[in-house]
């Protein structure tokens, strides 16, 4: 603490009372009080009827469908991930700030764009559409195209946290490696990953939380087809439209969960690891 | 320009093209091609439609609306987490993040079951005749939610590196404790609040999820322009759909560069303040 803060006037302290009060009520109204409403009203009408809404078939449809399509789309983002963070950190040449923001397009396009290009793409009037039809694959209004949707909106979550970071730590010891006799997948796997795992982690933890969480995109190439192409998120959207608000908001649960745990791992791994997940972009996810 | 001694250049490049190609490029290509399918007189029909209209000037005169409330609780919020010591203050910061955490479509219907007329906190407000769910306020309340952790996040590191002794001489030189904010502190984070309100403005304009239950959705009133382009898509209209998508597209490309032209400066200004 600074001397200012040794012994302030006393209007000086009411007025930073005020403003702490403030601070801290816009916040709980804002943010606390929409977590509790969700819980809230999912245990409305008891624990019997919550656990029974979350145990119907079309909800544990939608838990698993949700699981599968992260488990496809976040490691390849995570692939993609470290392949373009290698690529931008590590070497200079013409057109890294065009790729750089190609990159990170997807953070700042709307989410029903990223679903609309993929019904474009593969939907039944599309480019691809006619012969998709003619050898009867199904892209729109079935999983791939969920995963397609998903891949996109959550494309720049690794990248974004591995870039900054391979870049402040320099390349000092992979090129050390390198001339000591390493190959170049030793290297990676002895010198690179070591040095950006929790940052790695970090990525993967965001990545995750979104493309489990992702609405919008997936709603427009989802179909709403019930228990074949409703995620969780869809789910809920779908119970909320039929008036099932126990339902609804006890799917919701499972999600702010998942929300929370997602905060509880991120921020242990700040306070833990700060030092060697640093330098991300403010803001930037 | 020296040889490389980092393996990896060609595969990393190539995998990264092809993948940026088959899920980013081409699909855009898609909508920009689907999109020019309609011609100059079409889009002109479109865009002067007063629906369309309407649902852009939700979208973005709400969005900015949001930014503009986001700036202000976003400074107020990052100052006093960053200057003041309270208990729970980790907790709180913590908690700052959860717009982005929390998937849009519980944020919607979180933020509706609160402020419907018979919510937790409509009920209190109804009387008074002030209706936040759907309603235009509605609207711009998520907004406000799904943008609020971008001012907090941005300003946060540049106020706890902020030189303390700098406001000091401005108090002990007479300055009062206002003056010392508006004069001496607040210029220095004009930048990085720009940066933060365009970052919040860029989400807000395309958001979704989260808006759509609030809003309540009546055309011409509460309906916001990615809304109506799920409405086009789901009325077959494909073209009009894709045309107004790929204005949603060129504002978002004008807000990317925006932001970068203002993360550069704000960066700038952080080096000629050491």
């Amino acid at each position: 603490m600074s001397r200012l803060d040794r012994q302030p006037p006393w209007p000086r302290r009411i007025g930073r009372g005020l403003l702490g009060l403030l601070a801290v009520g816009f916040l709980s109204v804002f943010l606390l009080l929409p977590l509790a409403v969700v819980f809230v009203e999912a245990l409305r009408q008891g624990v019997h009827a919550y656990l029974s809404s979350i145990g119907q078939h079309e909800a544990l449809a939608a838990i698993r469908l949700t699981l599968l399509v992260a488990v496809i789309s976040v490691p390849l983002n995570v692939l993609f991930g470290v392949a373009a963070a290698w690529l931008m950190a590590r070497f200079e040449f013409r057109g890294k700030a065009l790729l750089g923001a190609f990159i990170d397009l997807p953070f700042s396009v709307s989410p029903v764009i990223s679903g609309l290009v993929y019904v474009l793409l593969f939907g039944a009037q599309g480019w691809f559409g006619p012969w998709l039809g003619a050898h009867d694959i199904k892209i729109i209004f079935a999983v791939p195209g969920l995963v397609l949707a998903t891949i996109f909106i959550t494309l720049p979550f690794v990248a974004r946290e591995l870039i900054p970071l391979m870049q402040s730590q320099g390349s000092d010891e992979e090129e050390a490696a390198r001339v000591l006799g390493a190959g170049g997948w030793q290297m990676f796997f002895r010198v690179t990953l070591p040095n950006i795992r929790w940052a790695l982690l970090y990525g993967v933890l965001l990545c995750n939380a979104r493309a489990m969480g992702e609405f919008g995109a997936v709603s427009v190439v989802s179909g709403h087809i019930r228990g074949l192409t409703t995620t969780m998120p869809l789910e809920v959207e779908m119970r909320y439209n039929e008036y099932d608000y126990v339902g609804a908001f006890a799917v919701a649960t499972l999600l702010a969960l998942l929300a929370l745990l997602t905060l509880a791992i991120k921020t242990l791994l700040e306070w833990r690891y700060g030092d060697e997940i640093a330098a991300h972009a403010p803001g930037g996810h | 320009m020296r040889r490389r001694i980092l393996p990896g250049f060609g595969l990393s490049l190539g995998y990264a093209l092809t993948y940026l190609g088959l899920i980013v490029l081409l699909p855009l290509a898609a909508l920009a091609w689907k999109a020019s399918g309609i011609g100059i007189g079409g889009m002109l029909h479109l865009l002067g439609s007063p629906r369309t209209l309407a649902a852009l000037r939700l979208s973005f005169a709400g969005a900015m609306l949001a930014a503009v409330i986001n700036a202000g609780f976003g400074l107020l919020v990052a100052w006093v987490l960053v200057r003041y010591r309270f208990p729970g203050r980790r907790l709180f910061d913590a908690l700052v993040d959860l717009p982005f955490a929390l998937p849009t479509a519980v944020a919607g219907i979180a933020l509706t079951a609160l402020y419907a007329p018979n919510g937790w906190l409509g009920r209190w407000l109804t009387p008074w005749g002030i209706q936040i769910a759907y309603a235009p306020p509605g609207v711009i309340l998520a907004m406000v939610f799904v943008g609020f952790p971008f001012v907090v996040r941005t300003l946060q590191p540049v106020l706890a590196s902020l030189d303390r002794d700098v406001e000091e001489a401005a108090e002990s030189l007479g300055a009062s404790h206002l003056q010392t904010f508006f004069r001496v502190i607040l210029p220095v984070l004009v930048p990085t609040l720009l940066t933060g309100f365009a970052l919040a403005l860029a989400r807000a304009v395309g958001e979704y999820g989260s808006v759509i239950f609030i809003a309540g959705n009546i055309p011409m009133r509460s309906e916001i322009a990615p809304l109506l382009i799920v409405e086009k898509l789901e009325e077959f209209d494909y073209a009009g759909a894709a045309a107004l998508g790929m204005v949603m597209l060129l504002a978002s490309f004008a807000l990317l560069i925006l932001i970068s032209r203002l993360q550069r400066w704000s960066g700038r200004w952080a080096e000629l303040q050491r």
